[in-house]
């Protein structure tokens, strides 16, 4: 019998409903595949008999949605009700809501089951996995001939090991600013972020409120389709949501590109980016044609800007959404003997947060100061209207701009110690984040030392439909099958 | 009060002081049932955080949900202030950390209000028009309240009622438009009848529904602004008045001795009657407001608009100008509009059929006293609207004299029966029969001969004498006008 793990959603979706296969041994499987790759410290929760009730519930005929019986990783940035949701943070380390966050819920509602919360940076805040409390997450992926470990990125770096690893067929993730993109890059699985407002925040712990926005990871394209159906909607607990219907991404879909246009951004060709990469984005260019489609040179002026704004607003928000984990009514609380209410915040988020998001909160504290709010939070403020001006001109130009998702392929654990340096690896992500436009990475290729490239597709507002289908057009021509070897 | 006329001044050593004076009122939306953006409940004494939602516990997650009739109140206030409304408006962060705000950050409007500039007019003097003065309003915005710290439940610690967290307050800022601590509190207290006649507050400064921040400042009359001192949480129109007096007077000394007032935070204490500082401008925080960006701007179409409007009721303003055109007395009017329910009683009344000038001395001088001395709010009233025009009709049709009318009245309030059946069967009823009146008359004339000559001989003041004793003989039932004719007739023959 195949190996269940090896295969996609779709297939197990069609396996189960066929009888082929029943959904308790798809999830038994995932649960034995999961308990045996501690070593890739992808999961920090693992919640076996969640996604056997769900099994039961698809064998039984109790539940006949779209994902029935489906068992899908969970990041941990998720509130799920009364399993441990700590946004891998020592300060809600402990933290079990009695409250499911409505993009799980919709995935319950689906008939999705979970196989336990993925590890992540702490707070979505890192390119690494390496902010985590609880340390970093491993790659599968290894160079050729090395056994250095790599990060799987960040901050969705738990979820996309875990797609990777076969140690889930699918998982959420968040995307702030590349968050699900770029680690999608680095394990060789696809990830889409769609438009600001598709999927409810609601019950996903707070990063950078405008920018936050979940997104589905599998290892086809056609399997973020299915999950992001499941997973979006309108919510009307998040005001920020998008009151429009979900549209049949899956059965929608088609490789066909004739007549699209494919926007090519000259600003995206960037010193320092190695050769493979932007090989790999003209090889991209070369597929989309063979799918029908035409290139077209754009320009997307203020993306040099894109990187410092995103530096300024994200960490803004951060800095006020992080103020409620103060120790007083949940998570950490570190109350020093005879000491007052100010001592116990400090000692509390001393304790209780990281460095990168202590760096954050500061950062954000001080561009929102008396006397620094002008000069740089409203000054980013515009300069994100102005990035949003170039995608809206740039697309009167074309349909879906192609780009590389990240400038390099996966890194060392702990080669990244140059907090810039690891900013930079959203260099091509961030613009779409801060325009709240639909983005996708697909993967295109391996580099010379055997790791995975991805491709980056941004669309139009509320058109996941060309992100979706241009990726599967990469996706066939691509021809990407390389699995990384166990060694775990 | 103070002479209206004449501008209050501080007498200092050094010559007259003018005292300026600006309100931030605080007042709950207590219109609705849920918090700004949660639906928790918003009851008055409830068990501590028995109405705490996961939003206002600020859970992770949680996300704010503009609760839209709270937003249609404040627009009803705003319009009742003959205010600006802003069709586009946001919600900013203040962001700061204290334990009774589970946020770290209070939803507020700093940038953008949902409310501009409106004004509010203030009569100095209910018995005079031109001592009105117009206040101006600033802007008014919406805004959460935050929880509350119990110091007295444990020996080291301090607990938390988030009840209150979340709360819709609506702050309304006035311009520093006072100049007396009579002006003040004629603006808090025309500021909290609006808000009741609208309905969006229920003006309650005891349970804390309504509380101002006083901000008083003192300069040579019409010279440069002074440094502004900020009172905050003032809650009742007394206390409001003597922060103003204390502070101008604090003020006034504190500059005249050399020193210089600080700007800074202070507090009110009712029990010494003092303010006392409470933080400085530097210990001030930097609340590093920005747009919240978990909320939409706030976009009001104009049928929404529209609907605001007309469901606004006729205003205290509005109310009096009607009645005192109906001949009310401008002192009756005042006082019949000052009070939502006593307002609303009164229109009862005409609409029973009063007659309007009529009715408003008696509801000012019967019915007042009698609730008064029963100790009785108008919404209690023993006597309903109906009842009370069926009494004041028997008096306008001669059926019954002012003098039994009081008389019935009583008999109502102790019974419950209707005037009419009072009338009917104690026999109260006036008689105007001219023989039967002339015939006491006469007698009376006849019992008190002596008296008939002296007033004959110019003694005038025996007229009342003899009306009183014709009345009396009549046990009060006569047309008194009719025996004021017959008599003056008969004396004069």
């Amino acid at each position: 019998m195949t190996d269940l793990t090896s295969l996609t959603i779709a297939q197990l979706r069609d396996g189960i409903r066929g009888s082929d296969f029943s959904a308790r041994e798809v999830a038994e499987s995932y649960n034995a595949a999961v308990a045996a790759a501690k070593l890739l410290n992808a999961y920090t929760v693992e919640t076996p008999d969640d996604a056997l009730a769900a099994a039961e519930a698809a064998d039984s005929g109790k539940s006949t949605g779209p994902l029935a019986g489906i068992p899908l990783g969970i990041k941990d940035l998720f509130a799920t009700k009364g399993v441990d949701t700590t946004a891998g943070s020592n300060i809600l380390k402990g933290f079990r809501p009695t409250y499911e966050s409505s993009v799980t819920a919709n995935l319950r509602k689906a008939g999705a089951g979970m196989l336990g919360k993925l590890n992540m940076d702490e707070f979505a805040m890192g390119s690494s996995n390496e902010t985590s409390a609880y340390g970093p997450v491993i790659s599968p992926w290894r160079r050729k001939g090395s056994n250095v470990g790599l990060t799987p990125g960040g901050s969705s770096g738990g979820s996309a090991a875990a797609v990777a690893a076969l140690i889930a067929p699918g998982a959420t993730g968040t995307d702030t600013g590349g968050s699900i993109r770029q680690p999608a890059a680095f394990a060789g699985i696809c990830g889409i972020k769609p438009t600001y407002g598709r999927c409810s925040r609601w019950g996903i712990v707070s990063f950078a409120s405008s920018l936050d926005q979940a997104g589905s990871m599998a290892r086809t394209v056609r399997d973020c389709a299915i999950l992001l159906e499941a997973m979006a909607g309108f919510d009307p607990k998040d005001s920020t949501s998008l009151d429009l219907p979900v549209p049949n991404w899956e059965a929608n879909l088609s490789g066909d590109l004739k007549g699209k246009r494919i926007g090519i951004p000259r600003e995206y060709r960037i010193d320092g980016v190695p050769a493979e990469i932007n090989a790999l984005w003209d090889q991209g260019i070369e597929w989309l044609k063979d799918a029908g489609a035409t290139p077209v040179e754009i320009s997307l002026p203020h993306t040099k800007y894109a990187l410092p704004t995103y530096y300024i607003i994200a960490p803004a928000e951060a800095s006020s959404n992080l103020a409620r984990y103060d120790g007083v009514r949940y998570g950490l609380r570190d109350a020093p003997e005879g000491g007052n209410l100010d001592a116990m915040y400090s000692a509390t988020r001393a304790e209780g947060f990281g460095a990168e998001v202590k760096r954050r909160v500061m950062i954000g504290t001080y561009v929102l100061s008396a006397g620094f709010y002008d000069a740089y939070f409203t000054k980013a403020q515009k300069v994100r209207a102005l990035i949003k001006q170039d995608f809206a001109k740039a697309f009167e130009q074309c349909d879906i701009i192609l780009t590389p998702t990240a400038p390099s392929a996966a890194f060392g654990i702990g080669e990244t110690t140059d907090p810039l340096a690891m900013y930079l690896n959203d260099v091509f992500a961030v613009p779409a984040s801060l325009a709240g436009l639909p983005a996708m990475s697909v993967p295109g290729g391996l580099d010379g030392q055997g790791l995975p490239l991805g491709l980056h597709l941004i669309g139009k507002e509320l058109d996941e439909q060309t992100v979706l289908n241009a990726g599967l057009a990469i996706e066939e021509r691509a021809g990407f099958t390389a699995r990384p070897e166990k060694w775990w | 009060m103070a002479d209206a006329g004449a501008p209050f001044r501080i007498k200092g050593e050094t010559g007259d002081w003018e005292v300026v004076i600006g309100l931030e009122v605080h007042a709950q939306i207590t219109a609705t049932a849920s918090k700004l953006f949660s639906g928790a409940a918003t009851a008055f004494g409830a068990e501590p955080n028995s109405q705490v939602s996961l939003v206002d516990a600020a859970m992770p997650g949680m996300l704010p949900v503009p609760n839209k009739e709270c937003i249609r109140q404040a627009v009803r206030t705003g319009m009742a202030l003959d205010a600006r409304i802003n069709p586009v408006s946001r919600f900013d962060r203040k962001n700061y950390f204290y334990a009774d705000l589970p946020q770290g950050y209070q939803i507020s409007q700093l940038y953008h209000p949902l409310v501009g500039e409106g004004e509010v007019e203030v009569l100095l003097d209910d018995k005079d028009e031109t001592s009105a003065k117009r206040i101006g309003i600033e802007r008014l915005h919406v805004e959460q309240d935050a929880g509350k710290l119990m110091h007295d439940q444990h020996p080291t610690m301090s607990y938390v009622d988030l009840n209150r967290a979340g709360v819709a307050l609506m702050e309304i800022v006035s311009k520093p438009d006072m100049r007396s601590p009579a002006e003040a509190g004629a603006y808090l207290r025309k500021l909290r009848a609006i808000l009741r006649y609208v309905g969006s507050c229920d003006g309650n400064m005891e349970e804390g529904s309504m509380r101002a921040d006083v901000n008083v400042s003192v300069r040579k009359p019409g010279g440069e602004l002074g440094t502004r001192t900020e009172t905050k949480n003032v809650n009742s129109v007394r206390f409001v008045m003597a922060v103003v007096e204390h502070e101008a007077k604090r003020q006034v000394e504190l500059i005249e001795s050399g020193g210089a007032v600080p700007q800074e935070t202070r507090l009110y204490d009712p029990d010494k009657g003092v303010t006392r500082s409470l933080r400085s401008k530097e210990d001030a925080h930097d609340y590093r407001y920005f747009p919240d960006p978990d909320l939409l701007p706030l976009e009001l179409d104009q049928a929404f608009l529209d609907e605001c409007k007309a469901s606004l009721p006729e205003l205290p303003d509005a109310k009096r100008k009607r009645f005192e055109a109906l001949g009310i007395t401008p002192y009756n009017a005042s006082v019949l509009t000052a009070e939502v329910e006593t307002a609303r009683w009164f229109d009862a009344l005409l609409e029973a059929g009063a007659e309007p000038k009529q009715a408003a001395n008696w509801v000012v001088a019967e019915l007042f006293g009698a609730l008064n001395r029963r100790g009785e709010s108008i919404e209690a009233s023993p006597v309903t609207p109906a009842e009370a025009a069926e009494l004041l009709a028997l008096v306008a049709d001669g059926t019954i004299s002012g003098t039994i009318a009081k008389q019935v009245f009583e008999i109502m309030l102790e019974s419950g029966e209707g005037a009419a059946a009072i009338v009917e069967n104690r026999g109260l009823r006036q008689t105007s029969d001219t023989g039967a009146i002339d015939a006491e008359i006469d007698k009376v004339l006849a019992a008190n001969a002596d008296k008939v000559t002296e007033y004959k001989a110019g003694k005038q003041a025996l007229f009342g004498f003899f009306v009183g004793q014709v009345m009396k003989a009549m046990q009060g039932k006569a047309n008194p006008q009719m025996v004021n004719e017959r008599l003056r007739s008969k004396l004069t023959d």
